[in-house]
């Protein structure tokens, strides 16, 4: 039963975030879209103060929230390079991530994070299957 | 005011992500394994972000702008084009190799930063270089 519920709970708080932003803000969030502003644009206040307070959020794993399965011990750079590369690349050309395509995408129904949404999870899940 | 709601979006989002235990690629990875010992957690972590995501658009419809800003920033493009279908697959791909996408990626800063200068440093180089072969084709 707690393997759903702290899920959940994280789902629900993570909607909350990116509906209260909409509503006062009027911006979707998209955790790529709003890194490639803070490095990339005139206007980088707002992105960089978004990013700081999403990696103080996410430091309460392991200090508030204790893991269920321990952090992988480091993998191989060339690994996690390529990674970073392709998650880099891909969605700026894409348009967005988890977090723009999956959650606000999905929220609003919107064909484009839909397609987007189904062609990343099944290239991953394939991905996994054939690195596995 | 703006800068305030936008740090405690993030905060929030990114407590999201920790109380899911999304900041860990192994948690995700298992996710993604289908064909092997699923973790089926991440389908309630979006079941339950899209769920309130789209309260927050129904309210918005009634509304004829933000409370906080003078009008909707919502992206409006239908069209399903060449570059989302191949960026997103690259993006698919570079994700089930580590199990992290951006937000995870960047949250490993503190939590796993041994992986994490090697992810998002190259995570940045790929986002740049998107950006200025765009940028140039542009101007």
């Amino acid at each position: 039963m707690d393997a759903y519920i702290y899920p959940l709970m994280g789902g629900l708080i993570i909607g909350l975030s990116t509906a209260a932003y909409l509503l006062l803000t009027g911006k979707v969030v998209g955790i790529s879209g709003i890194l490639a502003q803070a490095l990339f644009s005139k206007e980088r206040l707002l992105p960089v103060i978004f990013i700081a307070g999403l990696i103080i959020g996410g430091s309460a794993y392991g200090v508030l929230i204790e893991p269920s399965v321990p952090f992988p011990e480091l993998r191989n750079p060339l690994l996690l390079i390529v990674s970073g590369l392709l998650v880099g690349y891909g969605t700026r050309m894409g348009s967005g991530c988890t977090s723009g395509h999956g959650v606000c995408g999905l929220s609003r129904l919107s064909p484009r994070s839909l397609v987007a949404t189904v062609i990343f999870m099944a290239t991953a899940i394939l991905t996994v299957f054939l690195t596995k | 005011m703006i800068a305030l709601v936008t740090f405690l979006t993030g905060l929030l989002f990114g407590l999201g992500l920790a109380v899911s235990e999304m900041t860990n690629p192994a948690i995700v990875l298992g996710f993604l394994d289908i064909f092997g010992n699923w973790n089926p957690s991440l389908v309630f972590v979006m079941g339950g972000a899209v769920a309130i995501g789209m309260l927050g658009y129904v309210i918005r419809n009634r509304r004829t702008k933000p409370w906080l800003a003078d009008k909707w920033y919502v992206p409006t493009r239908r069209d399903i084009d060449k570059n989302l279908i191949i960026g997103s697959a690259m993006f698919g791909i570079g994700w089930g190799l580590s199990g992290y996408c951006p937000g995870p990626g960047l949250t490993a800063l503190t939590n796993n930063p041994a992986e994490a200068v090697y992810f998002v440093g190259a995570l940045i180089a790929g986002a740049g270089l998107f950006h200025f072969q765009n940028h140039r084709k542009n101007s």
